[in-house]
């Protein structure tokens, strides 16, 4: 990771109150600051809370007392320099992180009103409540009807007719029935890097969650590919409350509503797309945005 | 610097630089390694492949005739020069198998050049082999029947064996069959019924109703066993007297005459006189007897089938033992288990296991298989059979103790070979399918466990092959140089863990270093040899199929 700069050499056109501190270097020197959390966010309607969240991997505290509503039904992306702590946020969605040994965390999330990481909380049924797909497309190693079908099978769904709507539904969904319909039951190891992300995208979305995890989707993809789930992502939009974390700063302007910028386990800024992209409140994120360092 | 001057090209390579700045000199060293790896291997099994095979082929009768007048007759078996010494020049001699035995009194004779002064083949000249005695070389002379001549000259003599032998064989068999089965099968009966009696007694104690029931059904079972014992008899006397009487009147090399019983001539051939495709018959069904009739003469003649039995059995039975079992303890130690000095303790137990020396392994199960466990069993169950006749019967080596030694011995394979396809599972994998809502067992048994299959198959495959070939603990917990009674057969219960069996790698040992008659055993060593290496490489390319067929299914390429 690039040092941040003393202070953005050049604040063109900063639109509007820039902040007099250089919240980066502050960061960096290990203090604290507060989010800039623009209003239209928290008109919205959360579908998923994150209230004072703090992570440790160990001693190392990876994310810092995060607070950040995810609006119902629209699609919210994660940008900042890698290790800032963006996938970490995304896996404490879904407790995958509980996997990981010598993790501790202090806050707590809220799916629909339900504490996530109350100790009364199933995590089986939690992750159940939301699909996730990861950078690397993994496709499980069985046809691609029984892939898409996964999570309703380990819920213990036999119903041929349930299923069959389901696997056609998802896979319409995900973009990928034209292609892979009169080949359901082949391997889904047989196709190719973006078709397998795309059926792990609808391996996700066949459960209906409430929310949808999108972890660098399209990292591992070449830019046809990532044009496909891109698109696909924009169809998702308004039937899913998606949050997707990614590198790329045109994918998170073209596909997200809202965007939040964080930085070494901190978030900094956080708004709407349109408004980060071109008139953030600090400069620090326009900065980032523009490509000037990270 | 002047940039027109004409550039000397760098040299890219110079006798100076360092050796390994090639590298053409390590692909000869690793290329060679692995050529004399490769040599070494396919010799060992071109060796043992050539060896085992010949063996059952019928070689020439050669008659040597000597310059003091004696003569010989019998199979060349190997030739060797012997040096130069005492003022003599070096000369070669030949081993021949001249099977004489009861006429000089060895089976295998050396003939010095020299001495030799005529070689020839005679057309007529037989091999015959016995039920007992071993191989007998002559020329027939004459078929008789008790004192009278049935046929006379070799020729006739030939044709009319030839007619006969066939009947006279088969009832051998089929007396053969009585004795060791059918007897064998009354014997039980009468076994079982005297041991109800203990049985009831050692309930009741004394004279219960039980007792007197038990002991009327053993007066009732004891007639039956009389009645059919008679039966069995007349049976077998019929059969026997029908071929007392004849035989084959042979004439060894030397002249002596020998009239053999036709009855204990398993097969004779006349290998000067066989065409191509008749030797080939001979070596088809010497080869048919090899591997589908019991053992005779130490085991240095006849078949081995109760020993390919047995290693079959016991090496599938380990497999169905070790499988579960090995699979279990590694998911455990991968999946759940956290990582600690206690995890790490236990790994590096378990990998210490796969080095203990196997000998270790047989005196636990003999110790505790056996003797601890088998006698519980033996106390528990067959307390009548230690009472009446003392005599264990779970408390003594048995194919299941064996399998299970064997078990025990190869499960650190195959833990350690689980652990390693377990850890070749992608995280992702698991990942994906947690996120989807699977528990752990779950994500286990529909992902991590499909995907990791071939991979246990590897281990197993590994474990079944040391075990296929293990001699050492196999000698204290069960096998046996004759167990012709095997431990799956058609009485009840079918199922025998029991019994003692045969082994082919211990049949190795014991054809090899036990038997009276090593040299004509020798080549037996290579066949058995043979067998087992055939039978350890169907066995693995079975495996490797059922792998194959898996891998197909379960890891194919991505992108």
């Amino acid at each position: 990771m690039q040092a941040p700069p003393d202070r953005p050499r050049t604040p063109p056109d900063a639109g509007g109150d820039t902040a007099p501190t250089d919240r980066l270097a502050a960061v960096a020197a290990g203090g604290e600051v507060s989010a800039e959390v623009h209003d239209r966010v928290l008109g919205e309607t959360p579908v998923l809370e994150i209230d004072r969240f703090n992570l440790w991997y160990g001693t190392k505290q990876a994310l810092h007392s995060i607070t950040m509503p995810v609006p119902h039904n629209k699609v919210t992306a994660l940008v900042g320099p890698s290790g800032c702590g963006k996938s970490t946020l995304l896996r404490s969605v879904n407790r995958l992180n509980d996997l990981v040994q010598s993790v501790r965390f202090t806050g707590d999330m809220r799916l629909s009103g339900d504490s996530i990481y109350d100790p009364r909380m199933d995590v089986i049924e939690l992750r159940k409540r939301m699909g996730m797909v990861f950078q690397k497309p993994n496709p499980f190693p069985m046809s691609i009807y029984e892939n898409v079908v996964y999570a309703l099978r380990i819920d213990g769904e036999h119903s041929r007719a349930v299923l069959d709507e389901v696997c056609e539904l998802s896979l319409r969904g995900a973009a990928l029935w034209d292609e892979v319909k009169d080949r359901l039951h082949e391997s889904a190891l047989g196709l190719s890097g973006g078709q397998q992300q795309r059926l792990c995208i609808a391996r996700a979305i066949a459960a209906e969650p409430e929310v949808l995890l999108l972890d660098e989707p399209c990292s591992a993809l070449d830019p046809i590919a990532t044009g496909k789930v891109e698109d696909l992502i924009q169809e998702l939009r308004g039937r899913y409350s998606v949050l997707i974390v990614t590198h790329n700063m045109q994918q998170a302007s073209r596909t997200s509503d809202y965007t939040a910028f964080m930085y070494l386990g901190r978030l900094i800024e956080y708004g709407p797309t349109t408004e980060i992209f071109t008139k953030p409140i600090l400069r620090e994120t326009e900065a980032y945005v523009t490509g000037r360092f990270g | 610097m002047n940039s027109d001057a004409p550039r000397t090209p760098r040299r890219l390579r110079s006798a100076h630089s360092s050796l390994a700045a090639h590298g053409e000199p390590l692909v000869w060293l690793t290329g060679g390694s692995l050529a004399v790896a490769i040599a070494m291997i396919a010799g060992l099994l071109a060796f043992i492949a050539v060896r085992g095979a010949s063996t059952f082929w019928p070689a020439p009768l050669v008659e040597l005739e000597l310059a003091d007048g004696r003569r010989a007759l019998g199979e060349v078996s190997g030739r060797e020069l012997v040096g130069p010494a005492g003022g003599k020049a070096g000369f070669g001699r030949t081993l021949v198998h001249t099977a004489a035995f009861e006429i000089t009194g060895s089976h295998f004779e050396w003939f010095d050049d020299p001495q030799v002064v005529r070689t020839d083949r005679p057309r007529w000249a037989t091999a015959v082999e016995r039920l007992e005695g071993g191989r007998f070389h002559g020329i027939p002379v004459r078929l008789v029947r008790g004192d009278e001549t049935v046929a006379a000259g070799p020729e006739e003599t030939w044709r009319e064996f030839s007619r006969l032998h066939p009947a006279v064989r088969s009832r051998v068999r089929e007396a053969q069959r009585i004795d060791r089965h059918d007897r064998g099968v009354l014997q039980r009966q009468l076994r079982a019924a005297r041991l109800a009696v203990v049985r009831a007694e050692l309930q009741a104690g004394g004279d219960g109703d039980a007792r007197v029931a038990a002991v009327k059904n053993e007066e009732q079972v004891a007639e039956r066993v009389r009645e059919r014992s008679a039966v069995l008899d007349a049976e077998t006397a019929r059969l026997r007297g029908e071929n007392a009487g004849w035989g084959v009147e042979f004439e060894a090399a030397g002249g002596q005459k020998r009239v053999l019983p036709l009855e204990g001539i398993v097969r004779a051939w006349q290998p000067n006189r066989l065409s191509l495709a008749g030797k080939a018959g001979v070596y088809v069904a010497r080869w048919w007897e090899f591997l589908s009739d019991d053992p005779r003469e130490a085991n240095s003649a006849g078949g081995v089938f109760p020993a390919i039995w047995g290693t079959l059995a016991m090496t599938l039975i380990m497999a169905l033992i070790v499988a579960p079992f090995g699979m279990l303890a590694a998911l455990y130690l991968k999946e759940y288990a956290g990582r600690g000095p206690v995890t790490t303790a236990v790994r590096i137990a378990i990998n210490n296991l796969a080095g203990v020396p196997s000998i270790v392994y047989g005196a636990f199960g003999l110790g505790f298989f056996c003797y601890v466990l088998g006698a519980g069993i033996d106390e528990l169950f067959f307390q009548p059979a230690l009472v009446a006749d003392n005599q264990p019967t779970f408390g003594t080596g048995g194919l299941l103790w064996a399998s299970l030694t064997l078990a025990l011995l190869t499960l650190p394979v195959v833990i350690v070979a689980t652990e390693e396809a377990l850890a070749a599972v992608p995280n992702s994998m698991r990942e994906g399918s947690y996120a989807c809502g699977a528990s752990k067992w779950q994500t286990i048994r529909r992902i991590v466990l499909p995907r990791a299959l071939p991979g246990i198959m590897t281990g197993l495959i590994l474990a079944m092959a040391r075990g296929a070939g293990e001699v050492a603990p196999l000698m204290l917990v069960g096998v046996k140089k004759l167990a012709l009674d095997l431990p799956i057969d058609g009485t009840f219960p079918f199922v025998h863990p029991e019994r003692e069996f045969m082994h082919l790698a211990y049949l190795i040992y014991d054809v090899g270093f036990q038997s009276p008659n090593s040299q004509a055993a020798q080549p037996m060593v290579f066949t058995i040899t043979f067998l087992l290496v055939t039978i350890i490489a169907l066995l693995n390319v079975a495996a490797i199929w059922l792998r194959s067929r898996l891998k197909r299914r379960y890891v194919a390429q991505q992108f």
